[in-house]
């Protein structure tokens, strides 16, 4: 193990690492917020929409994140739409993700009782205040375990996006192995590197979850 | 005491091709104390719950204040609020402490200011003996302590009916008697109108204005409560006063 190599390769890592971690970002927030309107819409049945977002789910969960980059960065400019290689990459995490998001909240809304929504029904609540007040805060401690999964899927999934070249961790890696042939090197701090992203995120969720069954939110 | 608040006329309700309830038809005046009446399964409880809306129904018409009631959520939606309901289960919101509980509807629903709305909640609260545990989750009371919430929070709502489905039949009997003193002085002293499904015999008698006697949806005795329990009219009532060691 050279150890003067990877001081050199710090700074290169340094900046990847920013921008996976930017990326995870981006892409795990559009595909909660993603997750949440299809799996809303499909709870509620609201008619055409949840249909449309049923094939988006399928669609998207039954495709490879690979596919789906290729998809948007070579096959979208040729009908003119371009877009950068960080576009295309959070657009292709949020599709993906969204579905997968989708399913662990449909998961936990399916999981609230009936008599929970009668109760909000009972006490005049329309559609919304419904998905609000009772079905949303309910549905969200229920479906927790699934979305911290998801998160970590997202996350791990980012390394996909060195196929289109983006500069993000794995590709990183990729190309100072392939210019310094000096794999064990680059492939530690690339291991390192996610697992300085990735435990505090296990951390924190796996509290949020604890804090969320047992806590002042729990059931 | 003649104002006629709810009124149901030739209602019949069906899952899928099994007919639940026949031809109902009763009145309900204001101040009123309505007690249903029937052996498990003769659909007490499937009839209250069509009076708010969580049932529907396929002929028939329910009016409320002589108006009569279209069937759509939004109406329904704006009849919840005049028509509380308390259920078996309690069906308290685990994720909200008492308090928020109980404010949650007139704040959110109704609109109404939320330190007033805090004010009568915190009032109706000590009258049940629980403002001592405003801020406690659903998970920290027991079965009595959850069921009197269930009512505050129901009676939160200002309603002008409040339909109470079995809500005494998870309790054991010190909390049932609790409960029945609260659904009582709600009759007694505030007149509230109530429609009321129970398995208490003689809580039933002491309430009841009016009792309704229903078997496989079918009404079978509509009577005033003392004349039910004094001189039951059908064979059928009287069996089932037997079996109940009324």
């Amino acid at each position: 193990m050279n150890w003067s190599i990877i001081q050199q390769a710090l700074p290169l890592f340094a900046h990847a690492f920013g921008l996976t971690i930017w990326l995870s970002l981006i892409g795990i927030i559009g595909s909660i917020i993603v997750g949440i309107i299809a799996s809303l819409t499909q709870y509620f049945k609201i008619p055409v929409i949840s249909q449309i977002m049923t094939a988006y789910v399928e669609l998207a969960r039954n495709t490879p994140l690979l596919i789906q980059l290729f998809f948007l960065y070579y096959a979208f400019p040729v009908i003119g739409i371009k877009m950068s290689a960080e576009v295309c990459g959070i657009i292709g995490l949020i599709f993906l993700g969204g579905a997968y998001m989708a399913e662990g909240f449909t998961g936990g809304f399916n999981g609230i009782s009936t008599s929970q929504i009668n109760s909000g029904k009972a006490l005049g609540m329309s559609r919304f205040q419904l998905a609000r007040y009772v079905v949303f805060p309910q549905g969200f401690a229920l479906s927790l375990p699934a979305l911290t999964a998801n998160i970590i899927f997202l996350i791990k999934e980012t390394s996909i996006f060195s196929v289109i070249a983006i500069p993000e961790l794995t590709n990183t890696a990729l190309d100072l192995i392939g210019m310094y042939y000096r794999s064990n090197e680059y492939l530690l701090m690339l291991v390192i590197a996610y697992a300085i992203i990735l435990i505090p995120v296990i951390l924190l969720l796996t509290w949020l979850e604890r804090r969320v069954r047992y806590g002042a939110f729990g059931n | 005491m003649t104002e006629e608040i709810l009124k149901v006329e030739h209602l019949d309700k069906f899952y899928d091709d099994r007919q639940v309830l026949h031809d109902i038809n009763f009145s309900l005046k204001k101040g009123e104390v309505l007690t249903l009446l029937g052996p498990s399964g003769s659909g007490k409880s499937t009839l209250l719950r069509t009076l708010n809306g969580l049932e529907d129904y396929k002929n028939g018409a329910i009016y409320f204040h002589g108006k009569k009631i279209n069937p759509s959520p939004k109406e329904w939606q704006m009849l919840r609020q005049k028509i509380g309901m308390v259920f078996q289960s309690y069906d308290l919101f685990p994720n909200l402490t008492v308090i928020e509980n109980v404010l949650l509807a007139p704040v959110k629903v109704q609109k109404r200011n939320e330190n007033e709305v805090k004010e009568e909640a915190i009032k109706l609260l000590k009258q049940v003996r629980l403002d001592q545990y405003l801020n406690a989750y659903p998970r920290e009371l027991s079965g009595g302590q959850k069921q009197r919430v269930a009512i505050v929070r129901a009676l939160a709502m200002k309603p002008e009916v409040m339909l109470l489905d079995e809500i005494t039949a998870s309790l054991d009997p010190e909390m049932v008697r609790g409960i029945e003193e609260i659904v009582e002085r709600l009759s007694k002293r505030d007149h509230m109108t109530m429609i009321i499904v129970t398995h208490q015999m003689n809580f039933a008698s002491r309430i009841a204005d009016e009792v309704l006697f229903l078997e496989n949806g079918h009404i079978l005795e509509d009577t005033p409560g003392k004349d039910f329990f004094d001189h039951p009219q059908t064979q059928r009532t009287k069996e089932f006063l037997d079996s109940m060691d009324y």
